[in-house]
């Protein structure tokens, strides 16, 4: 059996980042950060913690090259999605026939 | 070649597996994958969401942030903590269901249980304050619709700001509420699970069940991880009140 089991030391590590993470998220919310950067800093640490969930706590990073790419096509959708409606949202205000 | 379809089973099979599939290794990764198309699926219904909720934010820059600075950061934040503490002890129950340790398998997924319930319950405790503060958007409560008192926002009465703050909250309703469902499914599944772990039906060599649900229940938890700032930490830097 190939399988790969992830140590309870990964795991405790994994934890303690995802609070930490928490932590820091509810700090800097209260931080003015110049250019409006508070929700790209939120969004940031988000994708940070994400990441570790699916690395280690949902096994992707011992996972099969198939797992990759059904998690990266999922990612891949969602780009489109977001991309091809804020492509058409946000130049709406730029056509002379009303939103 | 024909011998081999002859119907006497497998001598070193697992019972757990299932004829269509060469050996356990084999059914495992299936199922895993199985697991993670669902997940892409799930990915898609809870972006569509996030996108209304980017567009409206976008939309109502100003409703947005007066009606997240309404919701009580510390019950959210508490929240974020015990769902994350019971994604360590979901994983912790892969862990010990792997190694074959059968009592700290069971005590992991009651944990997790107990924990996911913790979530269900400050989650109503939210949900009441809504709905006394007349915060549910539209008709749906009789007799409570939607209408803050316009002082609780800073706001006069028939302010524009008024219906941005309603769109926020069937944005709030809509994305929270989805998730609860999915804490409350969630719940189920443990339970499925903690009552077969008892009969001894997991063990390392067949685990999925307990695997599959487990990346469900992180799953869940990386909705929350977004969920929590992007509804809770709005604005806050601005000093609202």
């Amino acid at each position: 059996m190939s399988e790969h089991i992830v140590s309870v030391r990964v795991y405790i590590t994994i934890f303690l980042v995802l609070l930490v993470g928490t932590a820091l998220t509810v700090w800097a919310a209260f931080v003015d950060f110049p250019f409006g950067l508070n929700t790209i800093i939120a969004m940031a640490i988000a994708v940070t913690k994400a990441t570790f969930v699916v690395l280690y706590f949902m096994h992707v990073r011992y996972s099969t090259r198939l797992v990759w790419v059904i998690v990266g096509s999922a990612l891949f959708w969602m780009g489109i999605m977001f991309a091809f409606t804020f492509a058409d949202y946000f130049t709406r205000s730029r056509l002379s026939i009303g939103t | 070649m024909i011998e081999s379809h002859a119907a006497t089973p497998e001598i070193h099979g697992h019972p757990a597996l299932q004829h269509h599939f060469e050996n356990m290794e084999q059914q495992r990764e299936a199922g895993t994958l199985g697991m993670w198309i669902f997940l892409v699926t799930e990915i898609m219904f809870f972006g569509g969401m996030f996108l209304a909720y980017t567009l409206y934010r976008n939309l109502f820059p100003a409703g947005f942030v007066l009606a997240s600075n309404h919701l009580d950061i510390t019950l959210g934040a508490v929240n974020t903590g015990v769902l994350i503490l019971s994604s360590f002890t979901m994983a912790m129950a892969v862990y010990f269901t792997q190694t074959g340790k059968l009592r700290p398998q069971v005590w992991c997924l009651v944990l997790t249980l107990i924990l996911g319930l913790t979530f269900l319950g400050i989650k109503a405790v939210e949900y009441h304050e809504k709905y006394t503060d007349r915060l549910i958007p539209g008709r749906i409560i009789p007799g409570a619709h939607f209408g803050p008192d316009p002082h609780a926002f800073h706001l006069q009465a028939g302010a524009p700001e008024l219906a941005q703050i309603e769109m926020f909250y069937w944005i709030y309703f809509a994305m929270t509420g989805m998730h609860a469902l999915h804490m409350v499914i969630g719940a189920g599944l443990l339970t499925y699970l903690i009552i077969f772990s008892l009969k001894r039906r997991f063990d390392p060599e067949y685990h999925s069940p307990v695997e599959v649900i487990g990346l469900y229940w992180h799953f869940v938890d990386i909705v929350w991880i977004f969920l929590f700032p992007l509804l809770y930490l709005l604005g806050r830097h601005l000093g609202g009140h």
